[in-house]
């Protein structure tokens, strides 16, 4: 909410500063946002009187001027604006005057001839108009005045960002009702009188939703001016609000909004047929609103109709046909109180809302229309003109305001200060909350301008404000320790993710929201999870794998120049499980590029699978994983796995598919993997086992099979038959090529046995080496190679 | 036996002359050896009688010792020197880098959230977390937030595709984490959150951590003291100037927006107040008995304000430039 200083200070006028008001607001919950000077330092600029205008000898774009400054002789001043005329009052800046951007005025001699001051625009005093020349003021303007005070230009523009809770507070009235009781001062409200009806003429008022529609006070005031200009005070404290004048009697509607926090509508009264209803809307129903736009009801929505259509939206806007216009003679004003929660939604709905709506759903005071249109009706009598029938009331349910019990124990408890209860008393007598003393504390009725006050807690918070936040003291928290839990076979997230850097990845956050396509491309997910309201179509849908944001972080990068890419994410991914969602955490990384930073004692290689694999087998470890081939539809279908722990697929592992680098225009293709969180936090606690101390042996064999044949098949296999003396074995060189027959490759392994209670001899060696050779013959045709 | 003194001048001689190791022992051999020059003249000594001969084994040895001693000083000379040379042969150029592979790093968001983790579990705050696509009812009724309540700022939720949500906040954490603890409850919940606004200031997705602690006789002042203590540890300012302003939350009562003063005044870094009793009773907790107080931050705002980085977009970005100079 914007306002102007001066208009608030008219109501209440503490003895603070600017800058110690604008705290005091912000330190009471009421937050501003921005002071503003309403407009630039300048001085010396007085209204002018235009007497005479002459052509210029020497220039033809110029005036020769004559003013009166009210000094008793004219000045004579040369001038070049288009719309200088004789009769017309304007700003005159005088000889020692300095306007906005240090701008000094001295007499001078324009082309010749002599000007002695400069008659000003809006833009050079700082108050731009839409005007193009001179800033024309009022006919009534006093000829010699001060230009700052005649438009009371010392003034500064507050904006305030209320709460949701605390709608009292978006009217000049509820403001300075605060300022009040946060400083003590004196509220001089303009407490409206009624207006004695001049004429009999009335509109019937049907209430059919009493429970939407707790008050409707209509009056019909006839014979207005419409066309009557707005006077200068109420058009600049609109403006300082914030709100462009529209016309007399539409400015004094959100004169009164503004003033008072009571939301007006004005009907054009020769647009209405019979009398005013109050009722739901028909389904269906169409109403073009104000803003020119036709909207079709829902039943839930109120209404205000006459007797054969819909005029406006209760609380939210008025109709385009039935409004006032400058043209209208009589007219029909309302101010009405609707219940928040039939206008709560509604702007969303019809995706506007007004600032009526704006109050309307956080609460208008229930009591204040009959003010209200009285103070309207006297303005609109004042500036238009015409006669004012009689108020016409319809009243239906009016909120309830429950007693709220306020236990001084209780303040103490939750605030951590302990205030006696003459010091609760008074607080609530500050803020004009109706309280009655009762043993353990107080028993308060929120007046009708408060929506918020409907448990204990909220007096509290109420109690606490006006004590002050910083009054609450700050001590340490006195609280039994206790010790957290650190479950060993939980390896924490931050060792997780760490490891992972240290393999050399970059972690990166990326949108859990994609390309349609990448969940095709990357997951082959044809049903991903779909937002309803995506911020853009590239994010319109959830992933169910994180690798389409690694393949864009590569893309972004490798634009950049970088010559090496090596990133992972930690994140949830997001998939259907029939109507529920599965949101399992993953870890995945890419990596692109030389194996190894660019440097002197190592030569460039690109990246493989293998150098990924052994990342993903590091960070399992000392979880033994298995690798199976598989298809992902990511993956180059040769040089994917599948990762399993202990038989459960944790993740896959390959290089990018062919077709992904070639439609994401990759150089070459990335290899990553992605991996379930909860796979790498796993550990089986340590249990100890003996350590032999007699000395082991070491034998090496070397295998031909078939390309085809596995490592991990053939090391399976010699798992399997090795017994309980075979601690390892394990492979340590692929060969092809000279002395190995084509279409074969030899696996070297290494096999140690060690025994627990004695050093073995070369039989048991042998005998163990027999098994193993013979099982790797019968099931994979492998043959010893010497 | 002036004989002896000029063998033994010519064997010192030799001695001295030979430049390795393999000479030094011919040399050696040549007057200590089996039929070497001065294993001859004691050889000789037999022939020699008794009296004579003891004067003449005397000098002899003294030869021979006087051999051995230069013999030996000029085989550790040349070992010496042998080593020398293989020291200056094996010298590296030790300013050249050090081989293999590089170091990855954590996200600057990351930094942020492992520091705050560590501050809080020194409180004995724990970890918890929970799912991102949300239900209306732990994103916001259980919240005490009711459809239509105007703090619910609906355009700025994102819905899925079935009337779920993406969580807007990381306070849904805390309405599941009481819906399956009791009392005492200390808790710090991190994580993504989704909200429809994108601009200099505003990413769709973000991350927010969110602290809890609900126990008898949990006050106010207790979050004024936890979060200031908080704010300055992870500023490392013991002099940092915290203030609490009054404002609106719908799930606390008192709530307040914490601000702390920077170089160019106050400084919104997060929100906080007392658990409304709403929410409590929500999640089974009897709001007579116990009391609490929230707090939510922006991990994102913490990691601009501590790093010094002005533009939230570029931690999203993922520009390795950006992200490396935190490693």
């Amino acid at each position: 909410m914007q306002f102007s200083e001066k208009w608030l200070r008219s109501w209440v006028n503490p003895s603070l500063s600017s800058d110690e008001l604008s705290y005091l607001l912000t330190m009471a919950g009421l937050e501003v946002e921005e002071t503003e000077p309403a407009a630039p330092a300048f001085s010396g600029v007085v209204v002018a009187e235009v007497k005479e205008v002459a052509k210029h000898e020497n220039a033809d774009r110029l005036r020769v001027t004559k003013v009166d400054v009210g000094l008793g002789e004219l000045v004579q001043i040369v001038c070049g604006a288009p719309n200088v005329a004789v009769g017309l009052k304007v700003p005159c800046a005088l000889p020692g005057a300095v306007l906005p951007g240090d701008f000094k005025i001295k007499p001078t001699k324009m082309r010749g001839v002599e000007s002695n001051g400069m008659l000003c625009s809006g833009k050079e005093i700082g108050v731009p108009d839409e005007v193009d020349g001179l800033l024309v003021l009022d006919a009534d303007a006093p000829v010699g005045a001060s230009i700052r005070d005649y438009l009371s230009l010392d003034d500064t523009l507050f904006t305030l960002k209320i709460t949701p809770n605390r709608a009292d507070c978006l009217s000049i009235r509820g403001l300075a009702r605060e300022v009040a009781a946060l400083t003590g001062s004196e509220l001089s409200p303009l407490v409206p009188q009624a207006v004695a009806p001049s004429i009999d003429d009335t509109k019937t008022v049907r209430l059919d939703a009493g429970k939407a529609c707790g008050r409707y006070i209509g009056r019909v005031v006839k014979g207005v001016d419409a066309a009557a200009p707005t006077p200068r005070w109420m058009r600049e404290r609109l403006e300082r609000a914030g709100l462009r004048s529209i016309s007399a009697i539409v400015d004094i509607t959100n004169y009164v909004l503004l003033e008072q926090g009571q939301p007006m509508h004005a009907f054009d009264l020769a647009r209405l047929d019979g009398g005013v209803t109050v009722r739901f809307a028909q389904e269906g129903e169409t109403l073009v609103c104000l803003n020119e736009k036709e909207v079709t009801l829902s039943a839930d929505t109120l209404v205000i109709a006459d007797d054969v259509k819909a005029l406006a939206i209760a609380g939210v806007m008025g109709g385009l046909e039935s409004g006032v216009t400058t043209a209208s003679r009589d007219i029909f004003l309302e101010s009405a109180f609707f219940a928040p929660e039939v206008v709560a939604g509604k702007a969303r709905r019809l995706g506007f809302g007004s600032d009526s709506s704006f109050r309307y759903e956080r609460g208008v005071d229930f009591m204040l229309q009959r003010e209200a249109i009285e103070r309207a009706t006297a303005l609109v009598l004042e500036i238009c003109g015409g006669a004012a029938g009689p108020l016409t009331e319809a009243v239906g349910e009016l909120p309830e305001r429950a007693e709220v019990k306020l236990r001084t124990a209780r303040v103490a408890r939750v605030l951590g200060v302990s205030l006696t209860a003459d010091e609760i008393a008074a607080i609530l007598a500050r803020l004009a909350l109706p309280a009655r003393a009762v043993d353990d504390g107080f028993v308060v009725t929120a007046p009708s301008f408060r929506f918020d006050i409907r448990i204990e807690e909220d007096l509290i918070e109420e109690v606490a404000r006006v004590y002050g936040y910083d009054n609450i003291p700050s001590d340490a928290p006195k609280s039994g320790q206790r010790m957290l839990a650190q479950p060993e076979e939980l390896r924490p997230r931050e060792a997780v993710r760490q490891m992972v850097a240290s393999r050399d990845y970059q972690e990166i956050v990326s949108y859990a929201f994609v390309e349609e396509r990448w969940e095709a491309d990357f997951a082959g997910n044809a049903d991903p999870v779909r937002l309803i309201n995506p911020i853009a179509s590239q994010m319109s849908v959830m992933r169910s794998t994180l690798i389409g944001g690694l393949v864009d972080t590569l893309c972004g990068n490798l634009n950049r120049k970088q010559p090496r890419v090596r990133v992972f994410e930690i994140a949830r991914v997001f998939k259907k499980d029939g109507e529920a969602f599965v949101q399992p955490e993953k870890v995945a990384a890419l990596a692109w590029g030389a194996r190894a930073p660019e440097q002197w004692g190592m030569r460039a290689e690109r990246v493989d699978f293998y150098d990924v694999k052994a990342d993903v087998e590091a960070l399992l470890f000392p979880r033994v994983a298995e690798f199976r081939r598989a298809a992902h539809p990511a993956l180059h279908p040769g040089r994917a796995a599948e990762v399993l722990v202990d038989g459960e697929v944790v993740g896959v592992l390959g290089e990018l598919h062919p077709r992904w680098v070639q439609a994401y225009d990759l150089p070459s293709a990335p290899v990553l993997f992605e991996l379930d969180f909860a796979a790498l936090q796993s550990r089986t606690p340590v249990k100890a086992r003996a350590v032999s101390r007699f000395q082991g042996v070491r034998r090496d064999l070397a295998f031909v099979v078939a390309e085809s044949v596995e490592a991990a098949a053939l090391l399976s296999t010699l798992r399997k038959v090795a017994g309980e003396l075979v601690t390892e074995v394990a492979l340590f060189d692929v060969y092809r090529g000279k002395g190995v027959e084509e279409g074969k490759k030899s696996l070297a392994l290494r096999v140690q046995l060690q025994a627990m209670d004695r050093t073995l001899n070369d039989e048991d060696v042998e005998a163990v080496i027999a098994a193993m050779v013979a099982a790797a013959a019968e099931e994979h045709h492998a043959v010893l190679r010497f | 036996m002036n004989n002896v003194d000029a063998i033994l001048q010519a064997g010192l001689a030799a001695v001295a002359a030979v430049s390795d190791l393999v000479e030094l022992e011919q040399v050696k051999a040549r007057y200590l050896g089996k039929s070497g020059e001065i294993t001859g003249l004691l050889k000789q000594l037999g022939a020699l009688g008794a009296d004579e001969r003891k004067a003449a084994g005397a000098v002899i040895n003294a030869a021979k010792q006087a051999f051995e001693a230069a013999h030996n000083a000029r085989r550790d000379a040349i070992n010496a020197e042998k080593l020398a040379r293989q020291l200056a042969a094996e010298a590296l150029d030790v300013t050249l880098p050090g081989r293999g592979t590089g170091n990855g790093g954590l996200h600057p968001v990351t930094l942020t959230l492992e520091r705050i983790t560590t501050l809080f579990r020194s409180l004995g705050f724990e970890v918890a977390d929970g799912p991102e696509i949300e239900t209306d009812f732990h994103n916001f009724q259980a919240l005490n937030i009711p459809a239509d309540h105007p703090a619910r700022a609906m355009q700025d939720t994102f819905y899925v595709v079935g009337g779920d949500v993406l969580r807007t906040h990381t306070s849904p954490i805390q309405v599941r984490y009481m819906l399956d603890n009791e009392p005492p409850i200390k808790i710090i919940a991190p994580g993504r959150v989704y909200r429809v606004d994108s601009d200099a200031t505003h990413s769709p997705m973000f991350h927010q951590m969110e602290g809890l602690w609900v126990e008898e006789g949990v006050s106010f002042a207790d979050l004024k003291a936890t979060v200031t203590d908080f704010l300055r540890r992870f500023f490392e300012r013991d002099d940092l100037q915290v203030r609490f302003r009054p404002s609106f939350f719908p799930f606390t009562e008192p709530s307040a927006e914490i601000d702390v003063l920077g170089e160019k005044g106050w400084l919104e870094v997060g929100g906080c107040g007392m658990v409304h009793p709403n929410v409590l009773r929500n999640v089974n907790i009897d709001p007579e008995k116990y009391t609490g107080f929230a707090f939510g931050i922006g991990l994102d705002r913490f990691a601009m304000l501590r790093y010094g980085v002005n533009d939230l977009r570029l931690f999203f970005e993922n520009d390795l430039s950006f992200l490396k100079q935190f490693n």
